[in-house]
């Protein structure tokens, strides 16, 4: 075997880069004049010390998951899906009109309703760019960034003018009835006695974001449908010779990558907000890309590469409340990371192989 | 004659990895010889020579040329040692003239056309002293492949090599043009050149080389006079034991028409017709081999049979008529039909190297509801059934779970015949079996496919190794330019008959041979030259 063991492919490499991110990171903060260490200890006490923090690390963990996932299944058929963002907003448009529009009797059925139309609309709105590139050769990357604009002025337009309430200033729309609005966790797990997670927009979606995690599992590795993906991602002329269809196998990828976007919004739409306002996705569509290629593509790795990243959204939000460290270092921050992890991959792999190998010579 | 070898390895070693590459190697090629270096392939030819032209570092051992220690770093530090190469895959600018690419890297000055005027004289000389000729104005796209190969050849004499190194030089060659290169490298011999040959065609070694070596994992295991020694010594002494070099067969007992293909035309996604009329039948119990110069239409032609290309045309498969385009023209109802097909390209087509073996071992047939529980597939069942295929086809390692792209090119393509053998198919498509596996799976797989044969099965090979075609074939056609240029009994035929066939020439020429195959060639590239515009 000419490679290093698993452990440290999956491991070793995304942790030396995090913490490279975290050394240069720190330099930057200290440039500005800030200590690093206290803004590591606040970020760390804001996100991870206290149950409310956590509510919003799993919060914006479970945008993280969703989006996540859906570029990574789209990466096991070779196609890069930048749309996430676009695909999640016209999810939430599924959810709002599911939500708004028909009367539901208790939370449970409205989120199983709202989830299938989450996944529908995200899913719509992937197809064409799948059609596209699978009929017409048109580049998924080129098409689904186009469509992420797209996707927002029809959002601006829809709000603006169609769901907005009469006489209201924002473009939003009503608030959902009762009945769809989600258990939190504090719903779930605070008691008298024990006031957990007061106040954090956690909600029963974060388990199915977990569940959507299994689920992706056992499609990619143990169904055909997974097989057929994995093979026409590895090689299209070998896909064509064995009888996958590419237009079928590019269309199916993307149509579940684009609903799971979609599902996000379940998370931002009907789980925090409670009505649909613009702009709710905040980016998570983008960070789904570094978090599907820190992740590996792989389930496990994508929970806990969105773990890290809610984990950087929430202590990033803690920054700015608590000290001079500008909002827009945090994203500074983040984009080291997601340098490190994603593009410069390569650059910790390469050193680290070569250890591995020279470590095991010497030993044989 | 001059002591000083021309080139003198001493202890060579490289390793990528925990792999050995080259192990210890020392080497001498006298000056004015032609020394082969046969091997199979992974033995490590391809990397001594990379080291000799400075692709690579050792990271052991000295090299010598013409008596002094030399360091070479680098391509350039090679060729101003007067070592030139001629890659398997050319490096030539396609849409630069002959004379534009001779000069690439090595012009006079900033400004071009005394270069090109120098270049131009040069390469007349060259020309007349070696049977090089080539138009110097006419653009390499338009070049048939032996006259591209003879520009490269041209390059490295331009800038002044006296060592020429030839990497599996004859791949892409008609067996005309083959015997034209073995002319020029004559030629070459005679003005005092020194040819270093890598080939794994132990009749090419033997008829041109002087002194052969024999690469084995790594190491160099002989150095032998050529005169001194015979096919079957080098065969043994490249793989470590005695091998046959014959198929033993018994005489085709043909039964009824299993695949009936009439008039096939496919037109390729550059609108270039690759298929133009064919026509062939094939029987049960027979080997039907098509023999051809790469890009003639086979690889086509076993697409469209494969049910992944579109054609025109009519194809019945014991008297029921296939679709060849749109639904039902796939890989998967191919298979259904009983057409099993080991593709020419495995490492493209035939596997899915990051996948285990077992994954391999059903892919095209994945989904078989006898691989299938319920929603999910039975992996357990893959895995167990893909053992015992290994076992069966000797794949070593026998180890269901290493990944595809782990496996020796023999073993890889063990595992697709397994697949598609185990299938028992009636009619079985396989192209290039032997394309880059070592001789002691050859044996194997000749053997398997003759014993498919024997049991009633219909078998189409293409290949374009013509030793391959002649030993397993019981009736042979030979495809040039997307046609069948004609049908031969092997037993009534000769290498000669079908390389003329394989340019095109169906008549036996008055002249030389090769100016036929040249004239034909020509046209042919014209009218594809035509076809493009």
């Amino acid at each position: 075997m000419d490679k290093m063991p698993a452990w440290a492919d999956a491991v070793l490499v995304p942790l030396i880069s995090i913490l490279l991110a975290a050394f240069l990171s720190a330099l930057v903060i200290l440039a500005i004049g800030e200590n690093p260490v206290e803004a590591f200890k606040l970020m760390v006490d804001g996100a991870l010390m206290r149950s409310t923090g956590w509510g919003y690390t799993l919060y914006y963990t479970t945008n993280f998951i969703f989006t996540g996932l859906c570029v990574a299944v789209a990466f096991h058929a070779k196609m890069f899906n930048i749309g996430g963002e676009g695909q999640a907003m016209i999810g939430g448009l599924g959810v709002a009109l599911a939500c708004l529009f028909i009367p539901f009797p208790h939370w449970s059925v409205a989120l199983i309703v709202a989830t299938l139309a989450a996944a529908a609309f995200g899913a719509a709105w992937a197809f064409i760019p799948a059609w596209l590139q699978a009929k017409r050769g048109s580049h998924i990357v080129i098409t689904t960034i186009m469509f992420n604009f797209i996707a927002a002025a029809l959002l601006n337009y829809v709000l603006v003018n169609l769901l907005r309430p009469v006489g209201a200033m924002e473009p939003a729309t009503a608030n959902f009835p009762a009945a769809t609005h989600l258990p939190t966790f504090q719903d779930m797990f605070a008691s008298e006695g024990n006031p957990l997670f007061r106040g954090s927009p956690a909600n029963v979606t974060f388990f199915l974001a977990v569940a959507a995690c299994v689920a992706f599992w056992v499609l990619i590795w143990r169904t055909k449908l997974g097989y057929e993906i994995r093979a026409f991602g590895h090689s299209e002329s070998a896909a064509r010779y064995a009888g996958i269809s590419p237009v079928r196998i590019t269309v199916i990828a993307m149509l579940i990558s684009g609903g799971l976007a979609g599902m996000m919004a379940l998370n931002t739409t009907m789980g925090e907000a409670e009505r649909l306002v613009l702009n709710a996705t905040e980016g998570a569509g983008f960070i789904g890309i570094a978090v599907a290629l820190m992740g590996r593509s792989h389930p496990v790795g994508v929970f806990l590469a969105a773990l890290l990243f809610g984990f950087l959204y929430q202590g990033g939000a803690e920054l700015a409340l608590w000290t001079n460290i500008p909002r827009e270092l945090i994203t500074v921050i983040q984009a080291l990371v997601i340098l490190f992890t994603g593009a410069l991959d390569n650059m910790v792999r390469l050193p680290l192989e070569k250890l591995f190998l020279a470590t095991r010579r010497r030993s044989s | 004659m001059n002591d000083t070898p021309a080139i003198e390895l001493k202890g060579i070693s490289k390793a990528f990895g925990p792999v050995q590459a080259n192990k210890d190697i020392s080497i001498r090629v006298m000056p004015g010889t032609i020394h082969g270096i046969i091997g199979e392939n992974g033995a490590g030819k391809s990397t001594l020579m990379s080291i000799l032209y400075g692709f690579y570092k050792a990271d052991a051992g000295e090299i010598w040329v013409n008596g002094s220690h030399k360091d070479i770093t680098d391509s350039q530090a090679a060729i101003s040692a007067g070592i030139g190469m001629v890659f398997q895959h050319f490096k030539l600018v396609q849409n630069f003239t002959v004379l534009e690419n001779i000069i690439l890297g090595a012009e006079d000055g900033p400004m071009l056309r005394p270069s090109l005027a120098r270049a131009r004289g040069v390469l007349k000389q060259l020309a007349e002293e070696y049977e090089l000729s080539v138009d110097p104005d006419e653009l390499v796209e338009n070049l048939s492949v032996g006259h591209q190969q003879r520009v490269e050849i041209l390059k490295a004499l331009y800038r002044q090599a006296d060592i020429l190194i030839l990497d599996e030089p004859t791949g892409v060659l008609t067996p005309a043009e083959a015997d034209h290169l073995f002319r020029i490298l004559d030629h070459l011999r005679a003005e005092g050149k020194t040819v270093i040959l890598i080939t794994h065609k132990l009749r090419e070694i033997m008829e041109i080389t002087d002194t052969v070596s024999v690469m084995r994992r790594g190491e160099m295991t002989a150095t032998v006079k050529t005169a001194e020694t015979s096919p079957e010594q080098l065969a043994e002494l490249m793989v470590g034991r005695k091998v046959l070099l014959r198929v033993d067969k018994t005489p085709a007992q043909p039964g009824e028409v299993l695949l009936d293909v009439q008039n096939l035309r496919h037109v390729d996604d550059a609108g270039v017709e690759r298929l133009k009329g064919v026509s062939l039948q094939l029987r049960a119990g027979e080997v039907l081999g098509i023999a051809g110069v790469a890009g003639n239409g086979q690889s086509e032609l076993l697409e469209v049979l494969g049910g992944y290309a579109d054609a025109s045309g009519a194809v019945t498969m014991k008297g029921v008529s296939l679709p060849l385009s749109g639904a039902g023209a796939d890989g998967s109802a191919r298979r259904k039909a009983g057409i099993g097909h080991v593709p020419e390209d495995r490492q493209e087509e035939g596997l899915i190297m990051p996948y285990t073996a077992w994954e391999n071992t059903v892919f095209g047939y994945h989904r078989d509801p006898h691989y299938q529980s319920g929603m999910l597939m039975n992996n357990a069942r893959i895995k167990e059934e893909a053992q015992d295929k290994m076992t069966r086809y000797d794949v070593r390692p026998p180890n269901p779970n290493l990944a595809a792209r782990n496996f020796s090119g023999g073993n890889q393509q063990k595992i697709v015949l397994a697949r598609e053998i185990e299938r028992d198919p009636d009619v079985l498509l396989i192209g290039q079996p032997t394309r880059g596996v070592d001789i002691g799976a050859i044996e194997f797989i000749h053997q398997e496919i003759i014993r498919l044969r024997d049991k009633g099965k219909a078998i189409l090979l293409v290949s374009v190794e013509l030793d391959e075609i002649f030993s397993l074939s019981d009736r042979i056609a030979v495809m040039f330019d997307g046609q069948i240029m004609g049908e031969r009994m092997p037993g009534e035929t000769d290498q000669t008959e079908l390389g003329l066939l394989m340019a095109g020439v169906t008549e036996r020429p008055e002249g030389k041979l090769i100016d036929a195959v040249d004239a034909s060639l020509k046209e042919k590239e014209a009218r594809e030259a035509r076809q493009h515009d």
